[in-house]
Protein backbone atom coordinates (compact mmCIF):
# COMPACT_ATOMS: atom_id res chain seq x y z
CA UNK A 1 0.00 0.00 0.00
CA UNK A 2 2.84 2.66 0.68
CA UNK A 3 4.76 1.59 -2.31
CA UNK A 4 3.31 0.90 -5.56
CA UNK A 5 4.77 -2.17 -7.25
CA UNK A 6 6.16 -1.76 -10.62
CA UNK A 7 3.30 -4.03 -11.83
CA UNK A 8 0.85 -1.24 -10.63
CA UNK A 9 2.99 1.65 -11.82
CA UNK A 10 2.86 -0.42 -15.19
CA UNK A 11 -0.52 -0.79 -14.88
CA UNK A 12 -1.60 3.33 -14.58
CA UNK A 13 0.76 4.13 -17.45
CA UNK A 14 -0.97 1.46 -19.57
CA UNK A 15 -3.98 2.75 -19.13
CA UNK A 16 -3.23 6.62 -19.14
CA UNK A 17 -1.78 6.26 -22.45
CA UNK A 18 -4.66 4.82 -23.60
CA UNK A 19 -6.92 7.55 -21.88
CA UNK A 20 -4.49 9.88 -23.89
CA UNK A 21 -5.28 7.93 -27.41
CA UNK A 22 -8.95 7.63 -27.02
CA UNK A 23 -10.20 10.63 -28.10
CA UNK A 24 -8.04 10.47 -31.08
CA UNK A 25 -9.51 6.62 -32.02
CA UNK A 26 -13.08 7.94 -31.20
CA UNK A 27 -13.06 11.51 -32.46
CA UNK A 28 -16.77 12.47 -32.13
CA UNK A 29 -18.68 14.30 -29.88
CA UNK A 30 -20.26 12.07 -28.13
CA UNK A 31 -18.20 9.15 -26.70
CA UNK A 32 -15.42 12.34 -25.64
CA UNK A 33 -18.26 14.19 -23.59
CA UNK A 34 -18.96 11.30 -21.77
CA UNK A 35 -15.60 10.61 -20.84
CA UNK A 36 -15.34 14.22 -19.38
CA UNK A 37 -18.57 13.40 -17.47
CA UNK A 38 -16.34 10.35 -16.43
CA UNK A 39 -13.37 12.12 -15.21
CA UNK A 40 -15.61 15.09 -13.79
CA UNK A 41 -17.26 12.75 -11.85
CA UNK A 42 -14.58 10.77 -10.86
CA UNK A 43 -12.26 13.52 -9.83
CA UNK A 44 -15.43 14.93 -7.72
CA UNK A 45 -16.19 11.40 -5.90
CA UNK A 46 -12.23 10.65 -5.19
CA UNK A 47 -12.24 14.81 -3.88
CA UNK A 48 -15.82 12.91 -1.56
CA UNK A 49 -14.32 9.72 -0.77
CA UNK A 50 -11.34 11.68 1.25
CA UNK A 51 -13.44 13.15 3.78
CA UNK A 52 -16.56 10.08 3.29
CA UNK A 53 -14.41 6.77 2.65
CA UNK A 54 -10.98 7.74 4.24
CA UNK A 55 -12.28 10.14 7.08
CA UNK A 56 -15.92 8.85 7.58
CA UNK A 57 -17.69 11.72 6.94
CA UNK A 58 -20.64 10.90 4.71
CA UNK A 59 -21.30 14.11 3.01
CA UNK A 60 -24.55 14.63 1.30
CA UNK A 61 -23.71 18.26 0.27
CA UNK A 62 -20.55 17.95 -1.62
CA UNK A 63 -22.91 19.70 -4.57
CA UNK A 64 -22.70 23.16 -2.30
CA UNK A 65 -18.38 23.19 -3.24
CA UNK A 66 -19.29 22.07 -7.23
CA UNK A 67 -21.72 25.23 -7.37
CA UNK A 68 -19.55 27.57 -5.21
CA UNK A 69 -16.38 26.83 -7.76
CA UNK A 70 -18.73 27.18 -10.55
CA UNK A 71 -20.12 30.48 -9.39
CA UNK A 72 -17.05 31.76 -7.49
CA UNK A 73 -14.59 32.10 -11.36
CA UNK A 74 -17.78 32.81 -13.66
CA UNK A 75 -18.72 35.70 -11.50
CA UNK A 76 -15.28 37.23 -11.23
CA UNK A 77 -15.14 36.64 -15.11
CA UNK A 78 -18.12 38.13 -16.00
CA UNK A 79 -17.82 41.04 -13.53
CA UNK A 80 -14.93 41.69 -13.17
CA UNK A 81 -12.64 39.67 -16.54
CA UNK A 82 -10.24 37.87 -13.97
CA UNK A 83 -8.98 35.14 -15.76
CA UNK A 84 -11.12 31.67 -15.45
CA UNK A 85 -7.34 29.20 -14.21
CA UNK A 86 -7.15 32.06 -11.55
CA UNK A 87 -10.99 32.02 -10.57
CA UNK A 88 -10.34 28.23 -9.93
CA UNK A 89 -7.89 28.56 -6.88
CA UNK A 90 -10.02 31.08 -5.40
CA UNK A 91 -12.89 29.03 -6.33
CA UNK A 92 -11.28 26.68 -4.27
CA UNK A 93 -10.00 28.84 -1.79
CA UNK A 94 -13.67 30.17 -0.90
CA UNK A 95 -15.19 26.45 -1.21
CA UNK A 96 -12.55 25.54 1.05
CA UNK A 97 -13.13 27.95 3.73
CA UNK A 98 -17.05 27.70 3.43
CA UNK A 99 -16.41 23.91 4.26
CA UNK A 100 -14.00 25.11 7.58
CA UNK A 101 -17.03 27.38 8.64
CA UNK A 102 -19.62 24.80 8.20
CA UNK A 103 -17.53 21.84 9.41
CA UNK A 104 -16.20 23.45 12.84
CA UNK A 105 -19.57 23.83 14.36
CA UNK A 106 -20.40 19.64 12.83
CA UNK A 107 -17.70 18.63 14.63
CA UNK A 108 -19.39 16.77 16.76
CA UNK A 109 -21.87 14.73 14.24
CA UNK A 110 -21.06 11.85 13.13
CA UNK A 111 -23.05 9.11 10.68
CA UNK A 112 -26.14 10.26 10.04
CA UNK A 113 -26.38 13.04 11.86
CA UNK A 114 -23.88 14.61 9.35
CA UNK A 115 -25.35 13.31 6.43
CA UNK A 116 -28.06 15.00 7.41
CA UNK A 117 -26.29 18.22 8.14
CA UNK A 118 -25.07 18.38 5.28
CA UNK A 119 -28.01 17.26 2.96
CA UNK A 120 -29.79 20.55 4.85
CA UNK A 121 -26.39 22.65 4.01
CA UNK A 122 -26.35 21.92 0.44
CA UNK A 123 -30.02 22.65 0.22
CA UNK A 124 -29.16 26.38 2.09
CA UNK A 125 -26.76 27.09 -0.44
CA UNK A 126 -29.10 25.69 -3.40
CA UNK A 127 -31.82 28.43 -2.20
CA UNK A 128 -29.51 31.30 -1.09
CA UNK A 129 -27.85 30.99 -4.76
CA UNK A 130 -31.18 30.71 -6.25
CA UNK A 131 -32.49 34.39 -4.89
CA UNK A 132 -29.01 35.84 -4.84
CA UNK A 133 -29.60 39.24 -7.74
CA UNK A 134 -25.40 39.59 -7.26
CA UNK A 135 -24.91 35.91 -9.45
CA UNK A 136 -28.09 36.08 -11.58
CA UNK A 137 -30.88 34.22 -8.79
CA UNK A 138 -32.66 31.54 -10.94
CA UNK A 139 -31.93 32.90 -14.46
CA UNK A 140 -28.01 31.75 -13.73
CA UNK A 141 -25.27 33.01 -15.39
CA UNK A 142 -24.05 33.13 -19.24
CA UNK A 143 -20.29 33.04 -19.62
CA UNK A 144 -19.40 36.00 -22.28
CA UNK A 145 -17.85 33.82 -25.03
CA UNK A 146 -14.08 34.55 -25.10
CA UNK A 147 -11.09 33.68 -27.76
CA UNK A 148 -10.62 29.96 -28.32
CA UNK A 149 -7.54 29.26 -26.32
CA UNK A 150 -6.18 27.26 -23.00
CA UNK A 151 -4.83 30.71 -21.32
CA UNK A 152 -8.51 31.79 -21.47
CA UNK A 153 -10.07 28.12 -20.74
CA UNK A 154 -12.11 28.10 -23.76
CA UNK A 155 -12.61 25.88 -26.42
CA UNK A 156 -15.19 26.49 -29.18
CA UNK A 157 -14.09 24.13 -32.20
CA UNK A 158 -13.41 20.76 -30.58
CA UNK A 159 -14.22 19.00 -26.95
CA UNK A 160 -10.72 17.56 -26.92
CA UNK A 161 -8.75 20.39 -24.86
CA UNK A 162 -11.72 19.89 -22.35
CA UNK A 163 -11.19 16.18 -22.32
CA UNK A 164 -7.55 16.53 -21.71
CA UNK A 165 -7.63 18.98 -19.23
CA UNK A 166 -9.92 17.16 -17.04
CA UNK A 167 -8.19 14.11 -17.17
CA UNK A 168 -5.24 16.05 -15.67
CA UNK A 169 -8.21 17.63 -13.00
CA UNK A 170 -8.40 13.84 -12.16
CA UNK A 171 -4.79 12.71 -12.39
CA UNK A 172 -4.14 16.25 -9.55
CA UNK A 173 -6.44 14.57 -7.68
CA UNK A 174 -5.41 11.15 -7.45
CA UNK A 175 -2.01 12.64 -6.33
CA UNK A 176 -3.63 14.44 -3.78
CA UNK A 177 -5.45 11.46 -2.58
CA UNK A 178 -2.57 9.09 -2.77
CA UNK A 179 -0.50 11.56 -0.87
CA UNK A 180 -3.05 11.85 1.77
CA UNK A 181 -4.02 8.41 1.76
CA UNK A 182 -0.20 7.53 2.25
CA UNK A 183 0.56 9.66 4.70
CA UNK A 184 -0.03 10.42 8.56
CA UNK A 185 -2.84 12.31 7.50
CA UNK A 186 -4.52 9.35 6.05
CA UNK A 187 -4.01 7.15 8.98
CA UNK A 188 -5.19 9.53 11.52
CA UNK A 189 -8.61 10.10 8.70
CA UNK A 190 -8.93 6.32 8.95
CA UNK A 191 -8.81 6.38 12.73
CA UNK A 192 -11.54 9.25 13.13
CA UNK A 193 -13.40 7.31 10.89
CA UNK A 194 -13.64 4.41 13.07
CA UNK A 195 -14.18 6.16 16.10
CA UNK A 196 -13.66 9.38 17.68
CA UNK A 197 -12.65 7.94 21.02
CA UNK A 198 -9.99 5.81 19.71
CA UNK A 199 -8.15 9.22 17.40
CA UNK A 200 -8.52 11.05 20.86
CA UNK A 201 -6.42 8.36 22.73
CA UNK A 202 -4.36 8.01 20.11
CA UNK A 203 -3.52 12.24 20.64
CA UNK A 204 -5.59 13.14 17.29
CA UNK A 205 -7.12 16.28 17.25
CA UNK A 206 -10.32 15.01 15.52
CA UNK A 207 -11.92 18.88 14.91
CA UNK A 208 -8.90 19.80 13.25
CA UNK A 209 -7.97 16.99 10.81
CA UNK A 210 -11.84 16.56 10.14
CA UNK A 211 -11.32 19.83 8.88
CA UNK A 212 -8.48 19.12 6.95
CA UNK A 213 -10.14 16.46 4.84
CA UNK A 214 -13.08 18.42 4.82
CA UNK A 215 -11.09 21.47 3.21
CA UNK A 216 -8.95 19.27 1.04
CA UNK A 217 -12.20 17.76 -0.77
CA UNK A 218 -14.07 21.70 -0.83
CA UNK A 219 -11.10 22.67 -2.68
CA UNK A 220 -11.14 19.34 -5.34
CA UNK A 221 -14.50 19.68 -5.56
CA UNK A 222 -14.82 23.80 -6.56
CA UNK A 223 -12.21 22.36 -8.90
CA UNK A 224 -14.39 20.70 -10.89
CA UNK A 225 -17.22 23.36 -10.66
CA UNK A 226 -15.09 26.05 -12.26
CA UNK A 227 -14.31 23.12 -14.68
CA UNK A 228 -17.91 22.70 -15.80
CA UNK A 229 -18.70 26.07 -16.00
CA UNK A 230 -15.74 26.70 -18.40
CA UNK A 231 -17.24 23.66 -20.32
CA UNK A 232 -20.97 24.42 -20.67
CA UNK A 233 -20.45 28.40 -20.47
CA UNK A 234 -23.73 28.49 -18.80
CA UNK A 235 -24.76 27.91 -14.92
CA UNK A 236 -27.68 28.14 -12.86
CA UNK A 237 -28.72 26.48 -9.34
CA UNK A 238 -30.65 23.92 -11.35
CA UNK A 239 -28.17 22.53 -12.73
CA UNK A 240 -24.77 22.98 -10.16
CA UNK A 241 -26.43 22.79 -6.80
CA UNK A 242 -29.29 20.29 -7.01
CA UNK A 243 -29.07 17.38 -4.48
CA UNK A 244 -29.03 14.99 -6.78
CA UNK A 245 -25.24 14.93 -7.76
CA UNK A 246 -24.42 14.97 -3.89
CA UNK A 247 -26.58 11.66 -4.21
CA UNK A 248 -24.70 10.59 -7.17
CA UNK A 249 -21.61 11.40 -5.73
CA UNK A 250 -22.20 9.15 -3.06
CA UNK A 251 -23.02 6.43 -5.03
CA UNK A 252 -20.36 6.37 -7.01
CA UNK A 253 -17.63 6.56 -4.37
CA UNK A 254 -19.49 3.96 -2.67
CA UNK A 255 -20.33 1.52 -5.47
CA UNK A 256 -16.63 1.80 -7.13
CA UNK A 257 -15.38 1.41 -3.60
CA UNK A 258 -15.15 3.87 -0.80
CA UNK A 259 -11.26 4.14 1.03
CA UNK A 260 -9.68 3.18 -1.50
CA UNK A 261 -7.75 5.59 -4.27
CA UNK A 262 -8.99 4.33 -7.76
CA UNK A 263 -12.68 2.83 -6.59
CA UNK A 264 -14.45 6.31 -7.12
CA UNK A 265 -13.02 6.54 -10.32
CA UNK A 266 -13.90 2.49 -11.21
CA UNK A 267 -17.47 3.57 -9.90
CA UNK A 268 -17.24 6.44 -12.10
CA UNK A 269 -16.30 4.89 -15.36
CA UNK A 270 -19.06 2.32 -14.74
CA UNK A 271 -21.91 4.40 -13.79
CA UNK A 272 -21.53 7.37 -15.71
CA UNK A 273 -21.44 5.95 -19.56
CA UNK A 274 -24.55 3.68 -18.39
CA UNK A 275 -26.46 6.76 -17.27
CA UNK A 276 -25.59 8.60 -20.16
CA UNK A 277 -25.89 6.28 -23.16
CA UNK A 278 -29.41 4.71 -21.74
CA UNK A 279 -30.35 8.12 -21.25
CA UNK A 280 -29.59 9.19 -24.87
CA UNK A 281 -30.58 5.72 -26.27
CA UNK A 282 -33.85 5.03 -24.25
CA UNK A 283 -34.39 8.24 -22.25
CA UNK A 284 -36.27 10.21 -25.00
CA UNK A 285 -39.31 7.51 -25.31
CA UNK A 286 -40.46 8.79 -22.02
CA UNK A 287 -40.83 5.42 -20.57
CA UNK A 288 -38.39 5.71 -18.06
CA UNK A 289 -36.71 2.58 -19.01
CA UNK A 290 -33.06 4.21 -18.74
CA UNK A 291 -33.54 5.36 -14.88
CA UNK A 292 -34.97 1.54 -14.69
CA UNK A 293 -31.48 0.31 -16.59
CA UNK A 294 -29.51 2.28 -14.56
CA UNK A 295 -31.32 1.14 -10.71
CA UNK A 296 -31.00 -2.15 -11.55
CA UNK A 297 -26.98 -1.90 -11.86
CA UNK A 298 -27.10 -0.08 -8.69
CA UNK A 299 -28.78 -2.30 -6.77
CA UNK A 300 -26.81 -5.42 -8.54
CA UNK A 301 -23.53 -4.06 -7.52
CA UNK A 302 -24.87 -3.61 -3.58
CA UNK A 303 -26.06 -6.94 -3.43
CA UNK A 304 -22.97 -8.93 -4.67
CA UNK A 305 -20.45 -6.39 -4.17
CA UNK A 306 -21.03 -4.65 -1.25
CA UNK A 307 -17.71 -3.24 -0.72
CA UNK A 308 -17.89 -1.76 -4.35
CA UNK A 309 -16.56 -2.92 -7.64
CA UNK A 310 -12.91 -2.26 -6.01
CA UNK A 311 -12.90 -4.98 -3.63
CA UNK A 312 -13.71 -7.09 -6.62
CA UNK A 313 -10.51 -6.25 -8.30
CA UNK A 314 -8.48 -6.37 -5.05
CA UNK A 315 -9.70 -9.69 -4.08
CA UNK A 316 -9.01 -11.33 -7.23
CA UNK A 317 -5.62 -9.84 -7.20
CA UNK A 318 -5.33 -11.75 -3.98
CA UNK A 319 -6.13 -14.81 -5.55
CA UNK A 320 -3.76 -14.85 -8.64
CA UNK A 321 -0.87 -13.51 -5.70
CA UNK B 1 2.82 19.19 45.29
CA UNK B 2 4.92 16.30 46.29
CA UNK B 3 8.14 15.60 44.23
CA UNK B 4 7.79 12.62 42.10
CA UNK B 5 4.42 12.58 42.08
CA UNK B 6 3.11 11.72 38.45
CA UNK B 7 -0.75 12.46 38.65
CA UNK B 8 -2.84 14.14 41.52
CA UNK B 9 -6.56 14.17 41.93
CA UNK B 10 -7.62 16.90 44.03
CA UNK B 11 -11.66 17.18 45.13
CA UNK B 12 -12.91 15.75 41.66
CA UNK B 13 -16.19 15.94 41.40
CA UNK B 14 -18.04 14.92 38.47
CA UNK B 15 -22.10 14.83 38.46
CA UNK B 16 -24.93 13.77 35.73
CA UNK B 17 -27.74 15.53 36.09
CA UNK B 18 -28.71 14.78 40.21
CA UNK B 19 -26.26 11.54 40.13
CA UNK B 20 -22.42 12.06 41.72
CA UNK B 21 -20.81 9.75 39.60
CA UNK B 22 -17.75 11.35 41.69
CA UNK B 23 -17.97 12.71 44.74
CA UNK B 24 -14.70 15.17 45.68
CA UNK B 25 -12.33 12.27 44.88
CA UNK B 26 -8.60 12.92 46.15
CA UNK B 27 -5.73 10.14 45.49
CA UNK B 28 -1.86 10.55 44.02
CA UNK B 29 0.03 8.39 42.28
CA UNK B 30 3.50 8.33 42.43
CA UNK B 31 5.88 7.81 39.26
CA UNK B 32 6.81 4.53 38.48
CA UNK B 33 4.06 3.02 40.80
CA UNK B 34 0.99 0.86 39.84
CA UNK B 35 -2.19 1.57 41.48
CA UNK B 36 -5.53 0.00 41.08
CA UNK B 37 -9.41 1.67 41.42
CA UNK B 38 -11.59 -1.11 42.48
CA UNK B 39 -15.05 -0.76 43.25
CA UNK B 40 -18.47 -2.69 42.53
CA UNK B 41 -20.29 -2.09 39.31
CA UNK B 42 -21.55 1.72 39.22
CA UNK B 43 -18.75 2.84 41.95
CA UNK B 44 -17.62 5.42 39.21
CA UNK B 45 -14.23 4.30 38.35
CA UNK B 46 -14.94 4.75 34.71
CA UNK B 47 -16.23 7.90 35.26
CA UNK B 48 -12.64 9.21 36.95
CA UNK B 49 -10.89 7.69 34.75
CA UNK B 50 -13.00 10.18 31.68
CA UNK B 51 -12.04 12.71 33.50
CA UNK B 52 -8.22 12.24 34.03
CA UNK B 53 -8.23 11.53 30.42
CA UNK B 54 -10.36 14.05 29.33
CA UNK B 55 -13.41 12.73 28.03
CA UNK B 56 -15.54 14.84 30.48
CA UNK B 57 -14.27 17.47 32.69
CA UNK B 58 -15.35 17.55 36.36
CA UNK B 59 -17.70 19.62 37.64
CA UNK B 60 -15.34 20.32 40.36
CA UNK B 61 -11.71 19.74 41.76
CA UNK B 62 -8.31 19.60 40.27
CA UNK B 63 -6.57 16.86 38.14
CA UNK B 64 -2.63 17.01 37.79
CA UNK B 65 -0.49 15.33 35.61
CA UNK B 66 3.67 15.75 36.02
CA UNK B 67 3.14 18.99 37.84
CA UNK B 68 0.70 20.71 35.27
CA UNK B 69 -3.03 21.56 35.73
CA UNK B 70 -5.06 19.47 33.18
CA UNK B 71 -8.63 19.75 34.58
CA UNK B 72 -9.99 21.35 31.52
CA UNK B 73 -7.65 20.20 28.46
CA UNK B 74 -8.97 17.63 25.62
CA UNK B 75 -8.30 14.39 25.47
CA UNK B 76 -6.19 14.50 22.58
CA UNK B 77 -3.55 17.29 24.28
CA UNK B 78 -3.48 15.19 27.54
CA UNK B 79 -2.41 11.99 25.89
CA UNK B 80 0.20 14.03 23.71
CA UNK B 81 1.70 15.45 26.88
CA UNK B 82 1.55 11.22 28.00
CA UNK B 83 -1.46 9.72 29.32
CA UNK B 84 -2.30 6.59 27.49
CA UNK B 85 -5.38 5.09 28.27
CA UNK B 86 -7.45 1.84 27.01
CA UNK B 87 -11.52 1.55 26.77
CA UNK B 88 -13.52 -0.97 28.81
CA UNK B 89 -14.64 -1.96 25.51
CA UNK B 90 -12.25 -2.51 23.32
CA UNK B 91 -11.08 0.12 21.24
CA UNK B 92 -9.35 -0.90 17.65
CA UNK B 93 -9.32 0.19 14.35
CA UNK B 94 -10.94 -2.27 12.75
CA UNK B 95 -10.06 -2.03 8.91
CA UNK B 96 -6.44 -1.90 9.42
CA UNK B 97 -3.91 -4.21 10.09
CA UNK B 98 -2.10 -5.13 13.56
CA UNK B 99 1.22 -3.04 12.59
CA UNK B 100 -1.20 -0.52 10.83
CA UNK B 101 -2.55 0.25 14.23
CA UNK B 102 0.35 0.33 16.70
CA UNK B 103 1.90 2.43 13.66
CA UNK B 104 -1.38 4.93 14.08
CA UNK B 105 -0.57 5.55 17.62
CA UNK B 106 3.18 5.69 16.95
CA UNK B 107 2.64 8.64 14.79
CA UNK B 108 1.49 10.85 17.59
CA UNK B 109 6.03 11.26 17.86
CA UNK B 110 6.65 11.12 14.56
CA UNK B 111 6.04 12.98 11.17
CA UNK B 112 6.97 9.91 8.70
CA UNK B 113 5.87 6.64 8.49
CA UNK B 114 9.09 4.63 8.56
CA UNK B 115 10.11 5.46 11.90
CA UNK B 116 6.53 5.28 13.53
CA UNK B 117 6.06 1.50 11.74
CA UNK B 118 9.67 0.76 13.30
CA UNK B 119 8.69 1.85 16.86
CA UNK B 120 5.37 0.09 16.33
CA UNK B 121 7.01 -3.10 15.47
CA UNK B 122 9.14 -2.65 19.16
CA UNK B 123 5.93 -2.39 20.82
CA UNK B 124 4.46 -5.11 19.06
CA UNK B 125 7.50 -6.91 19.84
CA UNK B 126 7.41 -6.33 23.53
CA UNK B 127 3.45 -6.95 23.81
CA UNK B 128 3.77 -10.17 21.95
CA UNK B 129 2.32 -9.40 18.72
CA UNK B 130 4.65 -9.18 16.35
CA UNK B 131 4.15 -12.57 14.66
CA UNK B 132 0.59 -11.43 14.02
CA UNK B 133 1.35 -8.06 12.94
CA UNK B 134 -0.18 -8.78 9.00
CA UNK B 135 -3.31 -9.84 10.59
CA UNK B 136 -6.33 -8.08 10.41
CA UNK B 137 -7.43 -6.17 13.88
CA UNK B 138 -10.64 -7.97 13.72
CA UNK B 139 -8.94 -11.50 13.39
CA UNK B 140 -7.56 -11.12 16.61
CA UNK B 141 -9.17 -13.26 19.32
CA UNK B 142 -10.25 -10.69 22.52
CA UNK B 143 -7.35 -11.29 24.31
CA UNK B 144 -5.03 -10.36 21.75
CA UNK B 145 -7.24 -7.21 21.17
CA UNK B 146 -6.73 -5.98 24.58
CA UNK B 147 -3.11 -6.24 23.75
CA UNK B 148 -3.79 -4.97 20.74
CA UNK B 149 -5.34 -1.93 22.49
CA UNK B 150 -2.17 -1.56 25.29
CA UNK B 151 0.21 -1.74 22.47
CA UNK B 152 -1.51 1.64 20.59
CA UNK B 153 -1.43 3.35 23.69
CA UNK B 154 2.41 2.14 24.42
CA UNK B 155 3.23 3.57 20.48
CA UNK B 156 2.06 7.02 21.81
CA UNK B 157 5.07 6.77 24.06
CA UNK B 158 3.09 7.64 27.29
CA UNK B 159 4.34 8.43 31.14
CA UNK B 160 1.65 7.10 32.35
CA UNK B 161 -1.02 4.41 31.09
CA UNK B 162 -4.53 3.82 32.65
CA UNK B 163 -5.89 0.36 31.82
CA UNK B 164 -9.51 -0.04 32.46
CA UNK B 165 -10.07 -3.55 32.80
CA UNK B 166 -7.83 -4.77 30.31
CA UNK B 167 -8.78 -8.54 32.17
CA UNK B 168 -12.11 -9.18 32.15
CA UNK B 169 -12.87 -11.65 29.89
CA UNK B 170 -9.78 -13.67 29.57
CA UNK B 171 -9.05 -17.13 30.27
CA UNK B 172 -6.45 -18.05 33.12
CA UNK B 173 -3.96 -18.50 30.95
CA UNK B 174 -4.52 -15.49 29.08
CA UNK B 175 -4.89 -13.33 32.61
CA UNK B 176 -1.64 -14.78 33.53
CA UNK B 177 -0.20 -12.77 30.62
CA UNK B 178 -2.14 -9.77 31.00
CA UNK B 179 -0.56 -9.83 34.47
CA UNK B 180 2.78 -10.38 32.92
CA UNK B 181 2.80 -7.94 30.46
CA UNK B 182 1.27 -5.06 33.31
CA UNK B 183 4.80 -5.72 35.56
CA UNK B 184 6.37 -5.29 32.68
CA UNK B 185 5.53 -2.31 31.35
CA UNK B 186 5.65 -1.38 34.74
CA UNK B 187 9.15 -2.40 34.78
CA UNK B 188 9.45 -0.16 31.97
CA UNK B 189 9.09 2.74 34.34
CA UNK B 190 5.93 3.72 32.90
CA UNK B 191 3.45 4.90 35.39
CA UNK B 192 -0.24 2.55 35.75
CA UNK B 193 -3.53 3.54 36.78
CA UNK B 194 -5.61 0.50 36.51
CA UNK B 195 -9.32 -0.16 36.80
CA UNK B 196 -9.89 -3.67 37.87
CA UNK B 197 -12.65 -6.41 38.90
CA UNK B 198 -10.51 -9.37 38.74
CA UNK B 199 -8.98 -9.49 42.36
CA UNK B 200 -6.46 -12.25 41.71
CA UNK B 201 -4.92 -9.35 39.07
CA UNK B 202 -4.75 -6.38 41.65
CA UNK B 203 -3.44 -8.42 44.36
CA UNK B 204 -0.57 -9.20 41.69
CA UNK B 205 -0.03 -6.21 40.21
CA UNK B 206 -0.63 -3.39 42.66
CA UNK B 207 1.76 -1.43 44.71
CA UNK B 208 -1.45 0.51 46.13
CA UNK B 209 -4.80 -0.43 45.64
CA UNK B 210 -8.34 2.71 45.83
CA UNK B 211 -11.38 1.44 46.07
CA UNK B 212 -14.54 3.63 45.38
CA UNK B 213 -18.42 2.85 46.57
CA UNK B 214 -21.12 5.34 44.96
CA UNK B 215 -18.81 7.55 43.21
CA UNK B 216 -16.59 7.96 46.81
CA UNK B 217 -13.38 7.08 47.94
CA UNK B 218 -13.69 4.62 50.86
CA UNK B 219 -10.55 3.66 51.30
CA UNK B 220 -6.60 3.22 50.28
CA UNK B 221 -3.74 1.11 50.92
CA UNK B 222 -1.71 -2.23 50.21
CA UNK B 223 -3.83 -5.06 48.57
CA UNK B 224 -3.17 -6.57 51.50
CA UNK B 225 -4.79 -3.71 53.69
CA UNK B 226 -7.30 -3.90 51.48
CA UNK B 227 -9.08 -7.30 51.20
CA UNK B 228 -9.26 -7.61 55.31
CA UNK B 229 -11.03 -4.33 55.43
CA UNK B 230 -14.09 -4.36 56.74
CA UNK B 231 -15.71 -1.66 54.88
CA UNK B 232 -14.51 -2.85 51.52
CA UNK B 233 -15.31 -6.57 51.82
CA UNK B 234 -18.74 -5.61 52.88
CA UNK B 235 -19.46 -2.89 50.01
CA UNK B 236 -17.40 -4.73 47.02
CA UNK B 237 -16.39 -8.16 47.47
CA UNK B 238 -19.20 -9.29 49.85
CA UNK B 239 -19.61 -10.72 53.27
CA UNK B 240 -18.30 -14.78 52.02
CA UNK B 241 -15.18 -13.12 50.42
CA UNK B 242 -12.29 -14.75 52.63
CA UNK B 243 -8.97 -14.99 50.53
CA UNK B 244 -6.86 -13.00 52.86
CA UNK B 245 -3.78 -15.95 51.25
CA UNK B 246 -2.35 -14.36 49.17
Amino acid sequence: MRNLSLKQISFCVIVLILLILFPVVLSKPFPQHVMILVFMFGMMAVAWNIMGGYAGMFSFGQVAFFGIGAYTSSFLLITYHVNPWLGLIVGGLIAALVAAAIGYPCSNLRGHYFAIASIAFGEIVRTHFNNWKLVGAAEGMTLPMLDESFGNFMFHSSKLPYYYIMLAFLIISLVVCYIVATSKMGYYFRAIKESHDVAKVLGINVVWYRLIAIMISAFLTAMAGTFYAQYVLYLDPESVLILPISVQLVLISMLGGAGSIMGPVIGAAILIPVSEVTRVMLGHKGTGIDMLIYGALITLISVYQPKGVWGLFSSIGKKTK
Amino acid sequence: MKKGSCLEVNGVTKRFGGLSANDNISFTVGEGEIVSIIGPNGAGKSTLFNCVTGFYHPNSGKISFMGEEITSYRADRICKMGVARTFQIVQIISDMSVLENAMTGALLRFNKIRPAIEKAEEVLAFTGLIEKKGLLATELTIADKKRLEVSMALATQPKLLMLDESMAGLTRVELQGMIDLIKEIGRKGITLVVVEHVMEAVMQISDRVIVLNSGRKIMEGSPQEVVVNKEVIQAYLGEKYNVVSS
